[in-house]
């Protein structure tokens, strides 16, 4: 059993939760995730990426979007509750090394999971630039800490509601014009990171990306997660989640990801059904 | 064979049969002549067309009599083959001996001397080429299906006593104050974890999922092992005082040696299973629709997704689905995928039927409920659609030719044999490589070329403290070799702590 410690709501949809796990705490280095289930018995396992530790207080912090079911379910946890099942670190740690600049892309929630990342890549002597991306100023998140790490940040939103108006990709790529970084690492939709990758392949700067696929287990057994990196198969739990992005094929990761898309929207309507159906019953 | 293909009888029919026979010979002396004579007796099941829509368990298990004259067949052989067929010895003859008596306490006590898991060996173990394959009543009638059914007398026996709710709790020597840690709660693991218990251990099992039981959990479905049976051994386990610890990887939450130099554990035992799915590398493999049988079994069986109304993990609903591979995995999911609504499902399989590696009770469950086998077909690539979902499978079809290493006639393709089948779910089951995880985050950890972790005779691993045994030493293979596997590591570590 994992406690709740603190909750915050980010953004309409975007959740920041505080959980009691202390081995987790303890362990985890940046760029791990963990598995949640709420309940063992018909819950759902999903993979979350740890946004930040304190290994003193034992405690981890997850920052999550509500997309579906189980984070929709996750979101109503408050304080004192407990989550029955964490699972974790999880994935090979983010391989941190002194090589000079460093851009960091994060898009929409992908900004959570950078934020440790970007942190021990500042803390290994690194220049560290961040990008942080959203559909709009309201989804923009953890601005503050990022700021507090970056050398230099630049916000950018679709609707130019704050900061630029404009795609990541198009910083990304003034900066890779004016002085090429010696590394990217974009995370973020699969969509963005795509573009992150083709907008820094022409200037040859290798790009980093973190891959958050349909996961099962989270320890390499069922393959659920399996993406083709350089023509080749690899399992994101236990490969990555991390990837050279200029050899993920992401065509076939999006459809992967869209798996059981026809379930989920039939659950959907069940429950819009559903709900027709009470308040007929309560009119009645 | 053909005594087995066709059930006929109804389970009223058997139970009558049986009763009839009992009558004739309860309280006779039989000669090895009249017992040779007694019927084999078949094991009742669910009628195919009404199983295939539950997901309860297909054998329902002996009749009384049933198990009464099926050990009156056996011969009571001095010295007894089938022991020497049991991993673990059981003293068959003698709880055979028993059973036949009408004494099933006694009968199961004498089978827990050797075996702690009696109600899942008698279900999953492949006894036909264990204890049965050696068995005299079966070479006596040249055919190993008709030994005495040892499994199903050790199924009905255990049974009896889990039901009765009188089962005991084994006897635990006085605390010797050290502790061991179990890597993994499978067979291998809940083994090991019983047997150092029993010798005054403290032992800690640590699993990576959120419930206990490894492969009989996740792996083997409901209809096969039903999962309050596993839930009732792990629940005798943490009465003996076995801790369990869920949601503990082992090589991540906490590295291997660390349990050694910082948590204080003076042994450790690796059980971690055999958990790295294989695919084919064919053309389509990563298309939406093609799974793993680990990942499709899990989904069913772990996650329940099968229960839709409860269970919030989803699960395809394929209407045309081909499993790849011929073991008791590739059985399991095909007969997982009949039961989730698949209109039709196929198992393609390189060579025939007689070199299946499935249980032959499997496989005849499985064509009893009108899975369709496609022998000496091979898949090429798999084809999707405009959205990235399967599609069809494109086959060529095979011919045995020369025996090959493994002494099977090696499957030889035809030239130009290509057909095309169409199926929107494509189910790989071709076996698993060894986890890399541990031999990844730990130093010093020998393994093979498979990536399976290499032991000596006492399954001592190259570091010291650490032993391994069950699929992480063996490959993939049964719950009873992992078990045997278990009492030996128990034996040899527990001498390792007495002797410090």
């Amino acid at each position: 059993m994992y406690k709740v410690i603190e909750k915050k709501q980010l953004s309409d949809q975007v959740f920041k939760m505080k959980i009691e796990a202390p081995l987790i705490a303890e362990e985890r280095k940046a760029g791990q995730f963990v598995i949640v289930q709420k309940d063992t018995n018909y819950g759902e396992r999903i993979p979350l990426t740890i946004a930040d530790a304190d290994s003193e207080a034992g405690t981890i912090t997850l920052i999550f979007q509500t997309v579906g079911k189980t984070t929709t379910e996750l979101s109503m946890f408050e304080p004192g509750d407990y989550i029955e099942n964490v699972l974790g670190p999880l994935g090979k740690p983010t391989h941190i090394d002194k090589l000079g600049t460093i851009v960091c892309v994060g898009g929409g929630i992908g900004v959570a999971p950078m934020y440790p990342i970007a942190q021990a890549l500042k803390a290994a002597g690194n220049r560290v630039i961040i990008i942080i991306g959203a559909r709009n100023k309201d989804l923009v998140i953890m601005e503050d800490e990022m700021r507090a790490i970056a050398d230099d940040l630049i916000i950018v939103t679709d609707d130019g509601s704050y900061g630029r108006k404009a795609l990541v990709t198009g910083p990304l790529k003034e900066l890779c014009e004016n002085d090429p970084p010696d590394q990217v690492v974009a995370i973020g939709p699969p969509i963005m990171m795509k573009f992150c990758a083709e907008t820094t392949r022409p200037f040859k700067v290798p790009t980093v990306v973190s891959l958050n696929t349909i996961m099962v287990d989270g320890t390499g057994m069922c393959g659920g997660c399996r993406v083709s990196v350089g023509g080749k198969t690899k399992f994101v739990c236990v490969d990555g989640p991390e990837f050279d992005g200029h050899q993920v094929d992401f065509d076939n990761m999006m459809l992967r990801l869209g798996s059981y898309k026809e379930r989920e929207k039939e659950e959907l309507h069940k429950c819009h059904l559903e709900g027709q159906i009470k308040a007929r019953e309560r009119k009645s | 064979m053909e005594a087995k293909t066709v059930q006929a009888k109804t389970n009223a029919d058997l139970k009558r049969e049986a009763d009839e026979l009992f009558r004739e010979i309860d309280g006779r002396e039989l000669k090895g002549k009249d017992r040779l004579k007694l019927p084999p007796q078949e094991m009742p099941t669910q009628d195919p067309m009404e199983r295939i829509r539950n997901m309860n368990e297909v054998a329902v298990g002996y009749y009384e009599h049933q198990v009464r004259v099926e050990a009156a067949r056996c011969l009571q052989c001095n010295p007894a083959p089938c022991i020497k067929g049991c991993p673990v010895a059981i003293n068959i003859p003698a709880f055979v001996k028993a059973a036949e008596e009408g004494d099933y306490q006694e009968s199961v006590r004498i089978i827990k001397e050797s075996s702690l898991l009696p109600s899942i060996c008698g279900r999953v173990c492949p006894q036909e080429s264990q204890c049965q394959a050696t068995c005299t009543v079966g070479r006596a009638k040249k055919d190993p299906l008709l030994s005495v059914s040892i499994g199903r007398i050790e199924r009905y026996v255990a049974d009896l006593e889990r039901e009765s709710g009188r089962k005991s709790i084994p006897e635990i020597a006085p605390d010797t104050g050290k502790k061991v840690a179990v890597v993994g709660s499978g067979p291998a693991g809940i083994t090991v974890a019983a047997d150092l218990r029993k010798a005054g251990h403290e032992v800690t099992v640590f699993e990576a999922f959120h419930k206990p039981g490894g492969v009989m959990v996740y792996g083997i479905p409901e209809f096969r092992l039903p999962k309050a049976i596993v839930e009732e051994e792990i629940e005798t386990l943490k009465q003996m005082g076995v801790e369990i610890r869920t949601n503990f990887l082992v090589g991540r939450t906490r590295k291997l040696t660390d349990l050694i130099e910082k948590d204080g554990f003076d042994a450790v035992f690796i059980g971690s299973g055999a958990g790295l799915p294989k695919f084919m590398n064919i053309e389509g493999e990563n298309l939406v629709g093609v799974l793993s049988a680990n990942e499709y079994l899990t989904r069913s069986n772990l996650m329940k997704a099968y229960d839709e109304d409860n269970a919030d993990t989803p699960i395809f609903h394929s209407k045309r689905v081909a499993v790849l591979g011929g073991g008791n995995v590739a059985m399991d999911s095909a007969r997982t995928a009949q039961r989730l609504g698949a209109e039709k499902v196929f198992v393609v399989y390189r060579r025939t039927l007689k070199e299946m590696p499935a249980r032959v009770e499997e496989v005849h469950h499985a064509m009893e409920e009108n899975i369709e086998f496609m022998f000496l077909h091979s898949p090429q690539r798999i084809l999707g659609n405009e959205k990235g979902r399967v599609k069809a499978l494109e086959l060529l079809t095979y011919e045995l030719g020369e025996p090959d290493d493994s002494g099977r006639r090696r499957p030889v393709p035809i030239e130009g044999s290509e057909s095309i089948l169409d199926v929107d779910t494509v189910i790989v089951s071709i076996g698993n490589d060894s986890n890399p995880l541990l031999e990844h985050t730990t130093d010093n950890l020998e393994t093979n070329k498979w990536g399976n972790i290499v032991v000596d005779d006492d399954l001592k691993t190259s570091i010291d403290k650490v032993y391994a045994g069950g699929d992480i030493v063996l490959g993939a293979a049964t719950v009873i070799l992992a078990m045997g596997h278990g009492r030996k590591a128990a034996k040899a570590i527990n001498e390792m702590l007495s002797a410090e």
